[in-house]
């Protein structure tokens, strides 16, 4: 059954930012927009989170962050970078610090563009890496069954 | 015989009321807000969906730890609802939690160690007011068996209102149910809404189908706690549903307005007002009516 669907749990980690795209992501979660009207809560544990909400560009120092935090999530996960930054470094991809998008370091899912991103435009985002989630799914329980039968003698 | 089948139908539908329950919270905590809210099924998506998820473990026997809670919140839950002994259910309670709190220290994080702590105060604050409280009801049925009962099934036939005699200690319970419903004042040990301080807590290393239990247990504890509620209102079933229904509402309205304190002021607040009202309540019990 799709639950996942119905049920995607965010983790939200801001990499180098200028806290645009995180304040965005914040009012989300306001009145206004209610992204828990669709079941999504902003919760602040990997292991608890179905989808990774990444904003900011990876540099040098949070790299090994990003991944840990990326780790630590239980399949099946999805990854959305939100903000320019977080797709392609935008301005700042010159910078001696920087190394560039999310996609660098972690599988990316979803790109959502924008300086800053629109609450609008972030929810879409969201939106669209459930289905991806749900198709993550299948593809993680047939492995699931394949590690099974190459575990157990015929 | 009848006593069984009571505790079946608690084992059978406490989880879908208290998923239930859970789900209206939701909603009418968002309508507080200002916000339109989840569904209000809801909770039920979310751990069908833990049940979808990858099985993550540190240690093998955090999930053993977590599914004594489980058992044992149901086993107290049944005992209730079957008219046992009040004594051995506030026991019986205490144990699951504690089962909760080795599964937490048993995952060896320092987030699941803040929770695991914060729940061991949580389980002292709670205590003193409910053992005063079950000591209250039995000096009640006093008034109607001569020599007292502490069975759930005499103190729910009284025909007098426990309410009458025992105000104190029922404003007293409903200060520390805040804390066993993990509602706002005192959600320290684990909560959505605490994730810059201690991420989770208690729950920080369950994910999956571990999780889920945790949260159906949470259910039947949900249910089990109202069903103390009702109790004190069993003379008339429909008072007491509707003072059930009045108790949880208030809960929500106390989970809204009310920031999360510090465990000191937990502690102490608690324990002063089962000192204060439950301590003057059983006073006044034994030298007014002599019981």
């Amino acid at each position: 059954m799709a639950y996942l669907k119905k049920s995607p749990w965010i983790i939200h980690y801001d990499a180098s930012s200028c806290n645009g795209c995180d304040i965005e992501v914040l009012a989300c979660l306001t009145p206004m927009y209610d992204v828990e009207r669709f079941g999504i809560i902003n919760t602040g544990n990997p292991k608890h989170a179905d989808i990774f909400v990444i904003t900011g560009s990876i540099n040098e120092q949070n790299v090994e962050v990003v991944k840990n935090i990326y780790h630590q999530m239980p399949e099946p996960k999805a990854v959305v970078a939100v903000g320019i930054c977080a797709t392609s470094a935008g301005v700042f991809q010159e910078c001696y610090n920087i190394k560039g998008g999310i996609d660098k370091v972690i599988p990316v899912d979803v790109y959502v563009p924008g300086c800053a991103a629109r609450p609008e435009s972030i929810i879409d985002g969201i939106v669209k890496a459930l289905g991806i989630l749900e198709k993550k799914k299948e593809e993680h329980k047939k492995k699931e069954e394949e590690a099974k039968r190459s575990t157990t003698p015929a | 015989m009848m006593n069984a089948l009571y505790a079946l139908v608690y084992m059978i539908l406490a989880p879908f009321i208290g998923g239930l329950i859970a789900g209206i919270d939701r909603k009418i905590t968002a309508r507080m807000q200002g916000r339109v809210g989840p569904p209000i099924l809801q909770p039920f998506y979310d751990v069908l969906k833990l049940f979808e998820k990858e099985k993550v473990v540190v240690t093998r026997s955090q999930n053993f730890y977590v599914l004594c809670y489980a058992v044992f919140m149901v086993f107290t839950g049944a005992l209730f609802f079957s008219g046992g002994d009040i004594l051995l259910v506030v026991f019986a309670l205490t144990l699951s939690h504690i089962f909760l709190i080795l599964g937490a220290y048993a995952a060896n994080s320092p987030y699941s160690y803040i929770g695991a702590e914060r729940e061991l105060i949580q389980v002292m604050a709670f205590e003193p007011m409910i053992i005063i409280a079950t000591i209250g009801m039995y000096m009640v049925t006093k008034l109607a068996i001569p020599k007292g009962s502490f069975y759930v099934s005499d103190i729910a036939s009284m025909t007098i209102p426990l309410i009458a005699f025992l105000p104190g200690i029922f404003i007293g319970l409903v200060y520390v149910f805040t804390i066993k419903l993990r509602k706002s004042p005192f959600d320290l040990s684990t909560s959505h809404h605490a994730h810059q301080e201690i991420v989770q807590g208690v729950t920080t290393e369950f994910s999956g189908s571990t999780l889920g239990r945790i949260e159906i247990a949470h259910w039947y504890e949900t249910v089990l706690l109202l069903g103390f509620v009702y109790l004190f209102f069993s003379w008339s079933p429909v008072i007491g549903i509707i003072a059930v229904l009045l108790t949880y509402l208030l809960e929500i309205f106390i989970d809204n307005n009310y920031p999360r304190v510090k465990w000191q002021m937990m502690m102490k607040s608690s324990w002063l007002i089962a000192l204060v009202l439950g301590m003057v309540n059983l006073g006044l019990l034994y030298y007014v009516k002599g019981v």
